[in-house]
C-alpha cells in the first residue's frame, strides 16, 4: 500500500427534493487500500455509490479521482476513467452468456469500428481472439471458465455475484466499488469470497472500496471502515477503533 | 485462428445454401411454375424480410419499442422514388443508387429523431415514434414533389427478383455480423440491463441513437425496392397500420431472432396473400395467427434462436459418422442466417 491518493470526495453531498441523503462527505482511499462502508439500512451508502459512479450528479462538493475533478461525468465515463462496481442486486446481462458478460465490458477498450466489425478485417479477428482469451482468463481466475457458454442467469447466485466482480475487473478498473458482495452468500461461500477479494487486490493493482453488512467479512479484510449514519460519516478508523466506538454502537443498536 | 477458420466454413456454407435457394426459385420459374404474380408475392416477401429484420435490431435486440418504421420505409421509398424518376441511368445502377439514397435519407432522419427520443423509454419512446410516422405520412401527402394526396406516379420498375433477393441476403448477413461484434454485444447488454451496461462502459446513449440510425437506414432500403417494386406510391401506404404489420412480424418471430423474423415475414406474407379472396377474413385469420402465438409461446415462435445451417450440416454429418456426440467447444460462432424466401 503506497500513500498515493487515488480517490478523493471533498464535502460531497446530495440533496433530493428537500431531503439530505448524503452530506460533508469527505473520504480518501489510498492506493491498493481496502475501505470499509458500513451503516445502519438507508444510511446512504449505495447513494454515496452512486454518486461515486455518476448515476447520481452531486448537488454539493467534489469528486476526485487521481487529481481530477468527476464532476458531472455520466456513469460510461466514469468506468472508462477506472471506476467500475458491482450492484447489490445483482444486474447481469441476462440472455447473454458468461463469457459475453465479461467481453461486453472489454469491448469498450476495443478499438475496430462498426465497419471492420459488419466486414470482419483482420482487425476485428485480431481483438476478437485476445479478448476472448483475456476474458476466459479473467473467468478462470473466478473458477466460472466452465460455465464460459451458460447463460448467465442460469449460474448459482454465489457464481452469479463472482461473475459480477469479474465484469467490473474487466473494465480495468483503478478503484472497484463492491455494493453487499455477500449478500446472501451463506458462510462457506462468505470465505471463498473474502479470499477472492484479498485476491483481486493482491493481482490487480487496484483498491476497493467494500458496503457490507456481514460484519465478519468487513472486520476480518478492511483495513479501514468509514461508518456513516443518516448521510453523515459518525466515524472512520481501524476495525478495532470502529468497533469500539460508543456513536457507532448507538447508530446500530439504538441509544 | 480456428475462430476465423470455422467462421469462414460458415460462410461458404451459408452463401451456397443462399446460392442453391436462388438457382431453385430461378429454375421453377423458368419451368413456368412459378408464375409473375409468384415472383411478385416474393419480392414483397424479401421486402418484409428486411423490414422485420431490422425492425428486430431496434425493438428486439436494443429492446426499444419504436413505432415508426413505416416512416423510415416511407422516406426511402420517396426518395429512392423520386431519384430513379429523374435518373438517366440503366435500370439496374439507378436501383442500387436509389437504395443507397434510400437508405441514407432514411438514416439521416433516423438519426434526428433518435436524439432527442432514444432518452425516453418504453412508452414514450413508443408515443413519439408513432407521432413521428404520422407527420411523415402528413408531410409527404401534401408536399408537390411526392405527388400530393394523388400519389407518386411513373416510377420505373427496376425492382425484380433477383436484385430483391440478394439484397435481403446481404441485409440479413450485415445484421449477423453487426450483432456478433463489439458493437452487438454492447447493443445486447443495453436491451438486458442499460444501467449495468452503462456501469460496465457502455455508452448507451451512443448506442441507441447508433441502432436506431441503423435500423431506418434497412427501412429506407426497403422502401426504395418497393416504390420500384410497386410503381406507384401513395403516402397512405405507410400509416400507422404498416409500422404495426411489421412490428407484428417481429414479435410472432420473436424479439430478438433474426431467424423469427425471418420466418414470420415468410409465413405472414404468404398467408395474406392465400387469402387475399376471402379479404374480409383476412385480418381475423391475422389476429388469430397471433393472439395463438401469444398465449403458447409469449417469446415468439423462435424466441431468441437462431438457425444456423452449418450447425444442422454438423449435426447430420455426425449422427452419420456416429464419432463425436458432442459439439466439441460450446463457442458460438458467428452465423448467417440461410436465407428462406
Amino acid at each position: 500500500m503506497s500513500d498515493k491518493i487515488i480517490l478523493k470526495t471533498e464535502n460531497l453531498g446530495i440533496t433530493f427534493g428537500g431531503l439530505k441523503a448524503v452530506g460533508d462527505f469527505n473520504m480518501e482511499l489510498r492506493e491498493k487500500e481496502l475501505v470499509g462502508l458500513i451503516g445502519p439500512n438507508g444510511a446512504g451508502k449505495t447513494t454515496i455509490f452512486n454518486l461515486l459512479t455518476g448515476v447520481y450528479q452531486p448537488t454539493e462538493g467534489a469528486i476526485i479521482l487521481d487529481g481530477q475533478t468527476m464532476n458531472g461525468k455520466k456513469p460510461h465515463q466514469m468506468a472508462k476513467a477506472g471506476i467500475c462496481r458491482t450492484f447489490q442486486n445483482i444486474r447481469l446481462f441476462k440472455g447473454m452468456s458468461v463469457l459475453e458478460n465479461v467481453k461486453v465490458a472489454f469491448g469498450q477498450n476495443m478499438k475496430y469500428n462498426v465497419a471492420q466489425g459488419i466486414f470482419r478485417t483482420k482487425s476485428y479477428w485480431q481483438e476478437e481472439k485476445e479478448i476472448d482469451e483475456k476474458a476466459r482468463e479473467l473467468l478462470k481466475m473466478f473458477h466460472l471458465e466452465e460455465f464460459a457458454g451458460n447463460l448467465a442467469e442460469n449460474l448459482p447466485y454465489g457464481q452469479q455475484r463472482k461473475l459480477e466482480i469479474a465484469r467490473a475487473l474487466a473494465g480495468s478498473p483503478r478503484v472497484l466499488l463492491l455494493d453487499e458482495p455477500a449478500a446472501g452468500m451463506n458462510p462457506t461461500e462468505t470465505a471463498e469470497l473474502m479470499e477472492s477479494i484479498e485476491n483481486i487486490r493482491r493481482s490487480f493493482d487496484l483498491s476497493i472500496l467494500l458496503i457490507e453488512h456481514d460484519m465478519s467479512l468487513v472486520m476480518g479484510i478492511c483495513e479501514r471502515i468509514i461508518v456513516i449514519d443518516y448521510g453523515m460519516i459518525i466515524a472512520s478508523g481501524t476495525p478495532y477503533e470502529v468497533a469500539n466506538n460508543p456513536k457507532v454502537i448507538g447508530a446500530y443498536l439504538g441509544e | 485462428m480456428k475462430l476465423s477458420a470455422t467462421t469462414k466454413r460458415s460462410n461458404l456454407v451459408n452463401l451456397i445454401g443462399s446460392a442453391v435457394l436462388f438457382a431453385v426459385i430461378m429454375a421453377l420459374s423458368a419451368a413456368g411454375i412459378i408464375d409473375r404474380y409468384l415472383q411478385g408475392v416474393l419480392i414483397i416477401i424479401c421486402i418484409n424480410i428486411i423490414l422485420a429484420v431490422s425492425l428486430n435490431l431496434t425493438a428486439g435486440c436494443l429492446g426499444q419499442l419504436a413505432l415508426g418504421h413505416a416512416g423510415f420505409m416511407s422516406i426511402g421509398a420517396y426518395a429512392g422514388a423520386i431519384f430513379a424518376i429523374y435518373s438517366p441511368l440503366p435500370g439496374e445502377i439507378t436501383l442500387i443508387l436509389s437504395m443507397l439514397i434510400g437508405g441514407a435519407v432514411a438514416a439521416v432522419f433516423g438519426l434526428l429523431v433518435g436524439i432527442p427520443v432514444l432518452r425516453l423509454k418504453g412508452d414514450y419512446l413508443a408515443i413519439i415514434t408513432l407521432g413521428f410516422g404520422e407527420i411523415i405520412r402528413v408531410i409527404m401527402e401534401n408536399l408537390e414533389i411526392t405527388g400530393g394526396a394523388s400519389g407518386l406516379r411513373g416510377i420505373p420498375n427496376n425492382t425484380n427478383f433477383t436484385t430483391a433477393y440478394w439484397v435481403m441476403v446481404i441485409v440479413i448477413a450485415v445484421h449477423f455480423t453487426l450483432m456478433w461484434s463489439r458493437h452487438g454485444r454492447s447493443i445486447k447488454a443495453i436491451c438486458a440491463d442499460d444501467i449495468a451496461a452503462e456501469a460496465a462502459g457502455v455508452r448507451t446513449t451512443y448506442y441507441k441513437v447508433f441502432t436506431f440510425t441503423i435500423s431506418a437506414f434497412f427501412a429506407g432500403i426497403a422502401g426504395a425496392l418497393y416504390s420500384q417494386h410497386i410503381g406507384l406510391l401513395s403516402a397512405k401506404a405507410f400509416d400507422f397500420n404498416r409500422s404495426i404489420e411489421i412490428l407484428v412480424l417481429v414479435v410472432l418471430g420473436g424479439l430478438g431472432s433474426f431467424t423469427g423474423s425471418i420466418v414470420a415475414a415468410t409465413g405472414l406474407t404468404t398467408l395474406t396473400e392465400l387469402l387475399r379472396e376471402f379479404s374480409d377474413w383476412r385480418m381475423l385469420v391475422y389476429a388469430l395467427a397471433l393472439i395463438l402465438v401469444m398465449l403458447f409461446k409469449p417469446s415468439g415462435l423462435f424466441g431468441r434462436y437462431e438457425f444456423s445451417l452449418t450447425r444442422l450440416i454438423d449435426r447430420i454429418f455426425k449422427k452419420e459418422k456416429g464419432s463425436k456426440p458432442s459439439r466439441g467447444p460450446e463457442k458460438k460462432l458467428p452465423k448467417k442466417e440461410d436465407a428462406k424466401v
